[in-house]
């Protein structure tokens, strides 16, 4: 069991453009900021968004193909959905929403109510039966849309930013909640979110989308390791320059340059610079390091007993110092520090 | 905690007292007027059941064919992309504002013997001009538009998302229509077929050009009142009552829908 999809969807200027395969048992998170094409990518999987190019296959069989202007309806597609905003029945009880696809796929209305009971039990909902969605809170909404959704017995389960509707304060419960039912369900999972810890909490792998363009996949682990966009690298917390490599050194496509560890790598590269691996200095450091920058501070953030800040130097960089240094230093937002760099902290790979 | 702002000038309360009045005071008059020692006597009387009877049957056959009519051309009119949309829009919304009368004019043009239509029925053996079939049609011009406006607002600001969760979990078009869609929709169809019905309940105009004025045929409640005001008053106004009656139940019955206190 297996989805293989090539999708080319243009909207005006904005064009889709993403190849993926996931496995029976997988769950590839599609993590990627809003409007990057992740909710028309999951639309496009479930038939309500027409390929302009490309084909979409699951478990060998065509579910969409545009060159040859196939496309099986979706409601023929062994294929279900957990909405955005959940978009449960509001006309019909916790129940028969549980049971509307039951129904919808031959099953009798005694049988579709029983199983549908079960499921609602196996949610711990078994007394919210008879509730309207309208009474139901965000949590409750969220294991009725996938009680709803995984009934229907799917190979492939869609889940479109699946905690949205849920409180903070609800969230990391429901998480793992859903960590459990999405193993248990043996079938195909794609999950789309703009929330990194949905991502990397739910996913056995992720991809990141920006722009309707894939910008990197692999484990959540990699990614961070590695991020390979300005947005990745924001969410990981790292420092990330790209340039190309040369002579021991990273010209940078923003202005600057890094010096590196490394003399023989050449070409275009990424580089990341954790901010903890970043020195921060009242005065010109002594010795010889070899990246040293001088700028301005721009903000301080402070977490706890650490504080993070961002100085305007070329390259810009962010940096991450204890509290203690900040107060014994005596740093504040518009002050010039020296920063420095050792060239054995800068991570290097390919672009 | 009140907020200190000025309330209702005493100027501005007079005139608005002069404005209720215009609405209230002719209620009023009919109330007085009203034959209430021979209400029941004068609604047996032979001329105003048989109108009664008559106004029942077009009314409710104009709005059936209203809502078989007026649905689908509402759902067209929401969900259709199609070149002269915004033109048949208008033209749904014209019965409204026109004139009955002219709206029976039109009608005669249209199915009238030597009309664009009718020249065709006629040697078929269908007339529709001066035949109860003629005041169905009449009022079914004048009253559908409320059911189409109604519907194609309610059908637009509907979330077909809803229907999209619903074709994903396995249902045909038939079975989003039978079950997401007209469920939703089901209050407000209800509401625009009763705003329809009181529509085509009183209409006059149309009907009396259209159709014409014969007892057991084409006269309905209004065109009786109109003649019986004549001859025998208290029929008249016995009628009116059971107008106003309908009118009031009607109003009381969507209340819910247009009278809510911000």
């Amino acid at each position: 069991m297996s989805l293989a999809a090539r999708v080319r969807v243009r909207r005006g200027a904005f064009e889709l453009d993403v190849d993926l395969a996931v496995e029976a048992g997988e769950t590839l998170a599609v993590l990627g900021p809003n409007g990057c094409g992740k909710t028309t990518l999951l639309h496009v999987l479930a038939g309500l968004v027409a390929l302009d190019a490309g084909r979409v296959t699951l478990d060998g069989v065509v579910l969409e193909d545009a060159a040859q202007g196939v496309s099986v309806p979706t409601e023929r597609r062994p294929v279900a959905v957990v909405f955005q905003d959940l978009l449960l029945f509001p006309h019909l009880t916790a129940l028969d929403n549980v049971a509307f696809g039951l129904r919808c796929r031959g099953r009798s209305r005694s049988d579709s109510r029983r199983i549908a009971r079960e499921w609602l039990d196996r949610m711990d909902l078994g007394d919210r039966t008879q509730a309207k969605p309208a009474a139901l809170s965000g949590g409750q909404g969220q294991r009725i849309a996938l009680a709803r959704a995984l009934a229907v017995e799917p190979r492939l389960l869609l889940l479109d930013e699946p905690l949205a509707a849920v409180d903070v304060q609800a969230r990391a419960q429901l998480r793992r909640d859903l960590r459990r039912h999405l193993t248990s369900f043996g079938g195909i999972r794609v999950l789309v979110t703009h929330d990194p810890l949905e991502a990397f909490a739910l996913a056995d792998r992720v991809m990141v989308l920006e722009e309707g363009h894939v910008v990197q996949t692999g484990t959540p682990a990699a990614v961070t390791a590695r991020p390979r966009s300005r947005w990745v690298a924001d969410l990981a917390g790292v420092n990330l320059f790209s340039g190309r490599a040369g002579d021991g050194r990273v010209a940078l496509e923003g202005g600057g340059a890094l010096v590196i560890a490394d003399a023989v790598r050449c070409g275009e590269v990424f580089a990341v610079v954790h901010p903890r691996a970043v020195t921060v200095l009242r005065a010109r450091p002594e010795g010889s390091p070899r990246n040293v920058w001088r700028g301005p501070i721009e903000e301080i953030d402070v977490e706890g007993a650490v504080a993070r800040m961002s100085i305007a130097t070329t390259p810009r960089i962010i940096a991450e110092v204890t509290m203690a240094a900040v107060e014994s230093l005596g740093l504040v937002p518009g002050q010039d520090v020296w920063v420095t760099v050792k060239a054995t902290e800068i991570v290097l790979y390919p672009a | 905690m009140t907020p200190r702002r000025e309330g209702v000038p005493p100027a501005a309360a007079v005139v608005a007292s002069l404005g209720a009045a215009l609405f209230i005071l002719p209620l009023v008059g009919l109330l007085w007027k009203a034959p209430w020692a021979s209400l029941a006597q004068a609604l047996v009387a032979p001329e105003a059941l048989v109108a009664i009877r008559l106004s029942l049957l077009c009314s409710l056959a104009a709005t059936v064919l209203s809502v078989v009519l007026g649905l689908p051309l509402a759902w067209v009119q929401a969900r259709g992309t199609f070149p002269g949309r915004a033109l048949l829009r208008a033209l749904t919304l014209l019965p409204v504002v026109l004139p009955p009368v002219v709206g029976g004019v039109a009608l005669l043009a249209v199915f009238g013997r030597r009309g664009l239509i009718g020249q065709w029925l006629e040697p078929l053996g269908i007339r529709l001009p001066f035949t109860t079939a003629g005041a169905v049609l009449a009022e079914t011009f004048v009253a559908m538009p409320f059911l189409v406006l109604s519907m194609e607002g309610v059908l637009r600001g509907l979330d077909r998302r809803l229907e999209d969760a619903a074709r994903s979990l396995g249902a045909t078009r038939w079975t989003v229509f039978r079950r997401v869609t007209m469920p939703l929709v089901r209050p407000s169809l209800a509401a625009g077929a009763a705003l329809c019905w009181a529509r085509a309940l009183g209409e006059f105009g149309a009907t009396i050009t259209f159709a014409g004025n014969f007892p057991g045929r084409t006269q309905t409640i209004p065109l009786a009142v109109y003649i019986e005001l004549e001859s025998r008053p208290e029929v008249g106004v016995a009628l009116s009552l059971v107008l106003l009656a309908v009118s009031l139940t009607i109003l009381v019955l969507l209340r819910g829908r247009w009278l809510e206190q911000p």
